[in-house]
């Protein structure tokens, strides 16, 4: 700590240098706090272990292409299997195409699947009970200032009912809480009785887009799929069935590689702010070789020498992170206020904070190796003759 | 007066290249504790090698140098680092003060080595540049100062951590002539009052006299007969 003053007069030397440099690690890293953020939602919905002993089946081909709804029985039947249930995707809007939201069209029994969804056993009943009754998530209904007993009128883009309409009009009938935050992006989603959707639409009635099927004993899961696969082989809707977080992987993975395009990007980001801050802190070293060599006359030793300066490059990156961090978690929580869940983003926690840093550190150890290398490596005579 | 400084059969020979270039040539000096003795010579008559060395800043390429009665000249870098700091100070023509530090945090350098306190480190700054006479100055940094009281700054540095040796490498060849006079005079004080040991570099003849003894240094070789007090070996 006594040292500190030397490493902060040595940052505040060329001010404005510092200044500018500074600037460009927090909008590294800010960028690193969103895209983060958005990888981190993705992830935490791909991954929940919320959902270890629940198994999706879709159509081998597709999961697009749709099931008859008489697997239902036979996969009830499969010896593992506690419960079944189906859904179908809706893809309604809600008054401007731009309020996109998922929303499905399920079974009666289908929240009883989501436990970690947390609903009044009352709206559960009300939900089974009314034929037009819909459920929707907390953070859905806070951005749509939705209650219970509204009306909310979705307009399809896939299916227009069997009169020609094109309006659906749901009864809000119960709000469900998502406590693991991680998992908060699922509280953007919208479910709706499947007696009402399959009644009332003009095709595909009878069959189901996927089923979900509870397993008694997650450890058999796989043996479970194979047994349901099994049903259907060598027919015309022969099935994949998976655990639900592969599927979730798979289905993430059908629109991008999120890991991929983030880590790309970052890479990019900082492969450019290693050789911005690398030049900035050579600059800062070699101005100041005759200061270092007065410290090594005075008594630091070469190790001393290198500590300060790489000190010094840490610093810098972990000012500029912290800065880039909050600054990213401001952001994040001004747009999830706005759009809910329609972006997918997670709140810029701790665990995005200790990457951060971590990655500060790192860029600041790089960055100043070679400056402190020369340091330590300064001849005092030579330093001082300026040679 | 007991010997502080002895040299024997000392040479410094710099390879540029495939240029060989030998600065010093066999110097044997003795040094007495206590002394203030001017290096005069030409431009690369080896006055500042000569210094280097015996600060502990260079090593010798032949010959021996004992400070105290400790061999410096076989002292790894670590050691050798240690060993400055405790023994030698040092005031340079340029004052090489750290330029974003206050006069107080510049005289505090050398004690951040040592496990005193911060409150005993500001006290024992304090005292130095009272005794260098800037105790008002203490939280100016150097470019709010004169070059002369710069180089006073260097000089409480240099004395902080009560050293045996003061070594000044041209402390006057960036001052007029009443700054150089107060610097100077400030050396002798500290020679006389508190005894230090003082080697200084100069080329001006009139600091050369504010020195108890002056030695002559030519082509790397101390030359006989040109000190008053002769302490040539």
């Amino acid at each position: 700590m006594k040292y500190l003053h030397l490493v902060w007069a040595a940052l505040l030397r060329r001010k404005a240098r510092t200044l500018f440099t500074l600037l460009s690690v927090l909008a590294a890293f800010l960028l690193f706090g969103l895209l983060d953020s958005v990888h981190s939602a993705f992830g935490a919905a791909a991954q929940s272990v919320a959902g270890v002993d629940r198994l999706v089946t879709v159509s081998k081909v597709s999961f697009t292409l749709s099931l008859p709804k008489s697997l239902l029985a036979r996969i009830q039947a499969v010896p593992g299997v506690s419960e079944v249930s189906y859904a179908n995707w809706f893809g309604g809007v809600y008054q401007d195409p731009k309020n996109f939201f998922p929303n499905e069209a399920v079974a009666a029994n289908f929240l009883s699947l989501y436990p970690e969804w947390q609903m009044p056993e009352a709206q559960r009943r009300a939900f089974r009970e009314t034929r037009t009754g819909a459920v929707v998530g907390a953070s859905l209904a806070r951005q749509f200032h939705w209650k219970i007993g509204d009306k909310i009128p979705l307009q399809a883009t896939i299916f227009p009912q069997k009169d020609g309409g094109n309006t659906w009009t749901l009864d809000l009938v119960g709000i469900y809480h998502v406590s693991d935050r991680r998992l908060a992006s699922q509280e953007g989603l919208l479910f709706f009785n499947w007696d009402y959707f399959d009644e009332a639409r003009q095709f595909g009635n009878g069959n189901v887009g996927w089923y979900i099927s509870r397993v008694a004993d997650p450890k058999q899961a796989d043996r479970v799929a194979q047994a349901i696969d099994a049903l259907s082989f060598d027919s015309d809707h022969e099935t994949k069935t998976q655990s639900e977080q592969a599927f979730n992987v798979a289905f993430v993975s059908q629109f991008a590689d999120i890991g991929l395009i983030v880590g790309a990007i970052m890479g990019a980001v900082f492969f450019t702010l290693v050789l911005l801050t690398g030049n900035t802190m050579a600059h800062a070293v070699r101005e100041r070789i005759p200061e270092l060599a007065i410290l090594k006359t005075v008594g630091f030793s070469s190790r001393s020498v290198l500590a300060l300066v790489l000190t010094e490059a840490v610093a810098l990156l972990l000012l500029g992170a912290a800065a880039g961090l909050v600054l990213s978690g401001l952001v994040v929580g001004a747009v999830r206020a706005k759009l809910g869940t329609a972006v997918p983003l997670s709140p810029v926690g701790l665990e995005i904070w200790l990457q951060g840093l971590a990655l500060a550190v790192l860029v600041g150890l790089i960055v100043g190796a070679l400056p402190a290398l020369r340091g330590m490596r300064l001849r005092i005579v030579d330093a001082l003759a300026g040679r | 007066m007991s010997t502080l400084v002895e040299i024997r059969n000392l040479s410094k020979v710099y390879v540029r290249g495939s240029e060989r270039l030998e600065v010093l040539h066999h110097v044997d000096l003795d040094i007495a504790q206590g002394d203030f003795l001017a290096l005069m010579g030409p431009s690369g008559s080896g006055k500042t090698t000569l210094l280097n060395l015996i600060g502990g800043l260079d090593s010798p390429t032949e010959g021996t140098i004992a400070v105290g009665g400790k061999h410096i000249e076989s002292l790894g870098e670590g050691e050798l680092a240690r060993w400055r700091a405790s023994n030698v100070g040092f005031v340079f023509q340029f004052y090489n003060l750290l330029p974003m530090l206050s006069a107080r945090r510049n005289v505090e350098l050398p004690l951040l080595l040592t496990k005193l306190s911060g409150a005993e480190r500001r006290r024992n700054a304090a005292i130095a540049l009272e005794l260098v006479g800037l105790k008002d100055r203490a939280e100016h940094k150097p470019g709010e100062l004169s070059g002369g009281q710069q180089q006073r700054v260097a000089i409480a540095r240099a004395i902080v951590s009560d050293p045996t040796l003061l070594v000044c490498d041209e402390p006057t060849g960036d001052l007029d002539r009443q700054s150089a006079a107060d610097v100077l005079t400030l050396l002798g004080q500290l020679n006389r009052e508190h005894g230090k040991t003082i080697i200084m570099v100069t080329h001006d003849p009139k600091a050369a006299e504010f020195a108890r003894h002056t030695l002559h240094l030519d082509k790397g070789t101390l030359v006989e007969g040109s000190a008053r007090t002769a302490t040539l070996s």
